[in-house]
């Protein structure tokens, strides 16, 4: 099981199976929107800031 | 027996949004010979076009409309086929482009004015009368628009703008205010089809469902249908959303179209496989490549 701590507020979170690399996911505790560099060990980090040109 | 070459695709995108996971999910279904491209990471040596040759088509994801625009260029210019190429993305990114190219093909839209300096976009603005909105001629998810409901708001915007911004920010872009019902449409187009169409709802103006907005089903009338593939091809073509609003007197008018859409909300309400849809139109465009001599790109204006 992949667990990796927030870097924003060190809660544990587990990622799930289908997690994949570049995936943005929210931390349960402090909703601090984390990025995920690596599955194997995992790791994430805090997602850059929303830049005034990006959207869709 | 086969001796087809293996189709290559490139996907370029930064963040792996649910949209990504669906895609990727879509190329790995068919068996699709790809590639991820983290536009953070790689570089262009405008010299050396061989290894972006590799790939019969692109996709491109990227957030970042800067980004995605001048990727495209590139590989457009090193005859890499894209979707969307980069004159629809630079259609659709530029607000004032995509009303300019609107107003040509005669597509109903809201009424817009573009003035270059405070003092004319002001001039502009009372001529309209309030309330207005500003945009910015690029950006998206809602951002920075703002509703001016009288003449001391619209001096202190216009200045704001004009000191804060980037030069951009003096391309003022001035929009009717629509008493729209609480909700806009959303129709996504992958080449010559329409494949579903959902209303965004929200109780704020902003109606976009990056900024809370929730989604209801559109059943698509021939009004939808046709107006939103005039808008498309109007744009260039593609794979393309295109969002409208109901203006109480003149109906349904494009408001925008958008070259590298969110279906988010979208895929799961209509049930439709929009990833898998967007895939088989990416690998239509390779298999055109290989049948095709290079191509050229031409801008739309």
């Amino acid at each position: 099981m992949n667990t990796v701590s927030c870097p924003e507020c060190s809660a544990e979170i587990t990622l799930e199976a289908s997690t994949v690399v570049g995936e943005i996911i929210v931390c349960p505790d402090c909703g601090v929107d984390l990025e995920v560099k690596s599955l194997d060990p995992a790791a994430v980090d805090v997602a850059p800031m929303e830049q005034e040109d990006w959207g869709e | 027996m086969n001796m087809q070459k293996r189709l290559r695709i490139g996907v370029l995108y930064s963040r792996v949004r649910v949209e990504e996971k669906w895609i990727f999910g879509a190329m790995e279904k068919r068996g699709i010979d790809y590639e991820r491209l983290d536009d953070r990471a790689i570089s262009f040596d405008l010299d050396q076009p061989a290894p972006w040759l590799e790939f019969d088509a692109v996709l491109e994801r990227s957030i970042s409309y800067t980004s995605g625009l001048y990727a495209l260029r590139i590989l457009n210019a090193f005859g890499v086929p894209t979707v969307n190429t980069a004159a629809v993305a630079e259609a659709c990114g530029d607000k004032v482009t995509t009303s300019a190219l609107l107003a040509r093909a005669n597509i109903p839209q809201p009424h817009n004015v573009v003035a270059f300096t405070p003092e004319s976009a002001l001039e502009a603005i009372e001529k309209f009368g309030y309330p207005v909105v500003l945009k910015p001629v690029v950006g998206s998810w809602g951002r920075l628009l703002a509703k001016v409901n009288d003449r001391d708001a619209a001096e202190a915007i216009l200045e704001h703008k004009a000191t804060l911004g980037s030069v951009q920010h003096s391309v003022f872009y001035i929009q009717e205010f629509i008493e729209k019902p609480g909700r806009d449409i959303r129709a996504i187009i992958v080449g010559e089809r329409i494949l579903t169409a959902i209303y965004r709802k929200s109780e704020h103006w902003i109606t976009n469902t990056a900024r809370g907005g929730e989604g209801e089903l559109c059943p698509i009338t021939p009004e939808i249908e046709s107006l939103c593939l005039n808008a498309a091809a109007a744009m260039g073509g593609g794979v393309l959303a295109v969002d409208l609003v109901e203006h109480p007197q003149r109906g349904l008018l494009v408001n925008e179209v958008n070259h590298t859409m969110e279906f988010h909300t979208a895929q799961p309400i209509s049930g439709v496989d929009i990833a898998d849809e967007i895939v088989n139109y990416v690998m239509k465009a390779a298999k055109a490549k290989e049948a095709l001599p290079p191509l050229t790109e031409k801008t739309n204006l």
